[in-house]
């Protein structure tokens, strides 16, 4: 397979999650390889139980927005990211986790969500994997 | 040949596709793949993929707002 979707995840937002990880399974089902590379506040979603605690980016309203949402989202059948992401890594999505974020926070490869996680690394394992591929996104 | 039958009525973007795809990996080269759905846009995007993938879309039919394709492997 030639063609792959690389994207930055840098946003824990829920909204922006759900756009990384819809691009993701929607280029694994038409046969691309896809990476994607949590940073910064995406960083957190790989916490273990964080992956569904992102806030709204806008008119999260304390939880009250989120919660509203929530609620149309499941009217309207969308899968959960729980859902989306089992979907992911059943298709052969890979995830890289970023060691600097992982220092700056604080957080050890044992607090994160490790049997979903490929590899750890930093800004050349990124350009390793973006140089080869068709699409980059930064979320 | 084996026929395979994926029922995605009721879900949305990206379900259908991420459904296709895993009966296409799991089925062998000449099986069919059936999929019902009533999502609009999976009716046109589904097809995209089988042509990405390199399948054949054998048929597509529409009533009452279901669809059905039938791709083979």
């Amino acid at each position: 397979m030639a063609d792959k979707t690389t994207i930055i995840v840098q946003s824990g937002d829920m909204d922006k999650l759900y756009s990384a990880l819809i691009v993701s399974n929607g280029s694994l089902a038409m046969g691309m390889e896809v990476s994607l590379y949590f940073t910064f506040w995406g960083l957190l979603r790989l916490k273990k139980g964080g992956l569904e605690k992102g806030p709204l980016s806008k008119m999260h309203f304390l939880g009250l927005g989120k919660k509203m949402m929530l609620g149309r989202m499941k009217k309207n059948n969308v899968a959960s990211l729980e859902r989306l992401m089992a979907d992911f890594k059943e298709l052969g999505g890979k995830i890289i986790a970023c060691e600097m974020t992982m220092d700056i926070m604080g957080l050890k490869r044992s607090d994160l969500i490790e049997d979903i996680i490929d590899d750890y690394g930093a800004v050349g394992t990124y350009i390793q994997e973006a140089r080869h591929s068709a699409i980059t996104l930064f979320i | 040949m084996a026929e395979i039958y994926v029922d995605v009525r009721g879900e949305t973007c990206p379900v259908p596709l991420v459904e296709m795809r895993k009966a296409v990996r799991k089925a062998q080269p000449g099986d069919v793949i059936e999929i019902t759905g009533n999502n609009a846009a999976s009716k046109k995007e589904i097809p995209m993929a089988a042509d990405a993938l390199s399948l054949a879309v054998i048929s597509i039919e529409e009533l009452d707002d279901i669809w059905k394709i039938k791709i083979q492997k």
